[in-house]
């Protein structure tokens, strides 16, 4: 009865989760635009750098298409981390701690907008890298498990975006995050293989950077055909990502409920 | 100008760079992102100047930094727009319109403030790219050459976002002054050279006019002999075009009572 009671509690966070997402084109927009753009940008940018000897892609544009799927983690952090300080700017937060719902539950209904915009951009940046020419070697069940790996990794950020605005409770605090997950980005294998990578210091960083791991998972599934051990490895990242900041996120409720 | 202008325009430098050197919330990053891009791009793409085909003379440090350098000076304008927008939002820009004889003035002022955060940041990327192995092969007449470039480049970046700065009075324009800026530079010869490029990143580039600034940078720092006529009739006319504009968003701020 209880476990009915709270299902249908999540379930109508989940919706409002879900509409608001879909009516906020400002946040929606960029979150689709701006990746394809920085992929248009770099895969023809850089496109000469597959000429390298050892690169491992069949071209660069076939690399290149992680990226974009990498990046909607970063917007779900932005995006759901604005919306939930919001909530906590308007009172709406305090209010829905006076009901029994739990907290993972809480927690858990908000992620529905994020997680559905994450799949409508994996279907998005999976359709235009194929229409551009990217090679996709895992056939239909590799899209099934691309999408999973984008859920997986849309649900990790976001739950970062989600403690930060519930430790912070401003909206322009969450934003803040955005250029520094961006560095974590752009220190990793994103733009060329580790083994390519010809500074000491970068190519140690971007080899130990849990984002590069979540790159080889995604190429894995472009080129080269199914690679157990990197899938493993990409979603092991989200799902500790996820490990670590659920209970912090919490936790981080609890003391703002406290504090209210 | 006379000596009233100059002591308005001294006195709104003044105050934009007080600002600026004493928050850490602007000049940090203002600091972090050309030395992340920097860092980024040369640290991690070396490996590119190995592709066949790649010409440039100097390693792929020099290459980049230049790269940033226009980058950094282009967004050292945008960011003092934000300042101007911010002051007109709090009401400080209508006072301020108030005081000054010759509101062109204040324009002059913000200019200084552009040009003293883009010097800031030019000793900071030049000493760290130097430290790091950057390769130098211009004379000090070419470096000057370059770093004229990119001071043309920063004043017209904030007349472009002065412009719409004038025009919105409100922070919230703050994207509009900043993607433009952002689209054009990266649709430049941002990780190799314009002949590497292909598709239609190589026609836009072809056609952008930041890219004749850049390759004429590139040519500077490396002591080839670059299209001067090319690259300063581009920034110039740039300059007059967004300088234009930032003095009709004056007098319709103006208008506007500020």
């Amino acid at each position: 009865m209880r476990s009915a009671y709270t299902r249908t509690q999540i379930s109508e966070l989940a919706r409002r989760s879900l509409v608001r997402t879909a009516r906020q084109p400002a946040q929606v927009i960029p979150a689709i635009t701006f990746p394809l753009f920085l992929f248009a940008i770099n895969a023809a940018g850089l496109d000469s750098a597959a000429e390298l000897p050892g690169f491992p892609a069949p071209d660069y544009l076939t690399w290149i298409i992680a990226v974009p799927f990498m990046q909607a983690g970063l917007f779900a952090v932005a995006g759901l981390g604005a919306d939930l300080a919001r909530d906590i700017e308007t009172g709406f937060l305090d209010r829905l701690a006076l009901t029994p719902l739990s907290r993972t539950g809480l927690v858990s209904g908000q992620m529905a907008g994020t997680i559905a915009l994450g799949l409508v951009q994996g279907v998005i940046f999976l359709a235009i890298g194929l229409a551009a020419g990217a090679t996709f070697d895992t056939g239909v069940a590799g899209v099934v498990v691309l999408l999973a790996l984008e859920v997986a990794i849309v649900f990790a950020f976001g739950l970062i975006g989600i403690t930060a605005a519930f430790r912070f409770g401003n909206g322009e605090a969450v934003q803040g995050l955005f250029p520094l997950l961006f560095v974590f980005l752009f220190l990793s294998t994103m733009a060329l293989p580790a083994d390519l990578i010809e500074n000491g210091w970068f190519r140690a960083i971007a080899e130990h950077n849990p984002i590069s791991f979540i790159f080889n998972g995604i190429r894995s599934l472009f080129y080269g055909g199914w690679d157990a051990a990197a899938l493993v490895e990409a979603f092991g990242v989200a799902a500790i990502i996820s490990a670590i900041f659920l209970p912090l996120a919490v936790r981080a409720l609890n003391a703002r409920v406290v504090r209210t | 100008m006379s000596a009233r202008n100059r002591s308005v325009a001294l006195a709104v430098a003044w105050r934009g760079l007080h600002r600026f050197f004493h928050d850490p919330t602007m000049v940090i990053p203002s600091m972090m992102f050309p030395l992340f891009f920097f860092a980024a791009f040369a640290g991690g793409l070396s490996n590119v100047a190995n592709v066949p085909g790649f010409d440039f003379p100097e390693n792929y440090t020099t290459f980049q930094f230049v790269f940033v350098l226009i980058q950094a000076s282009a967004f050292g304008g945008v960011f003092t727009g934000f300042a101007i927008a911010r002051d007109f939002e709090s009401g400080f820009g209508r006072r301020m319109m108030l005081a000054a004889p010759n509101r062109r003035a204040l324009l002059a002022g913000y200019t200084l403030v552009a040009t003293g955060r883009a010097v800031f940041i030019w000793i900071l990327l030049t000493a760290i790219a130097l430290a790091v192995g950057m390769e130098v092969g211009g004379s000090l007449a070419e470096l000057v050459a370059m770093y004229s470039l990119a001071l043309l480049i920063n004043t017209t970046a904030l007349m472009w976002a002065a412009g719409i700065a004038l025009r919105f009075r409100s922070l919230q324009a703050g994207p509009l002054m900043q993607t433009p800026v952002f689209l054009i530079i990266f649709i430049a010869p941002v990780y190799v050279p314009l002949n590497l490029l292909t598709g239609w990143v190589k026609t836009a580039a072809s056609v952008n006019p930041i890219t004749a600034i850049i390759e004429a940078a590139r040519d500077f720092i490396s002591g080839v002999s670059a299209d001067l006529a090319l690259a300063y009739g581009v920034a110039i006319g740039m300059l007059v075009f967004f300088g234009v504009w930032a003095l009709r968003g004056l007098a319709k701020a103006e208008a506007a009572g500020g």
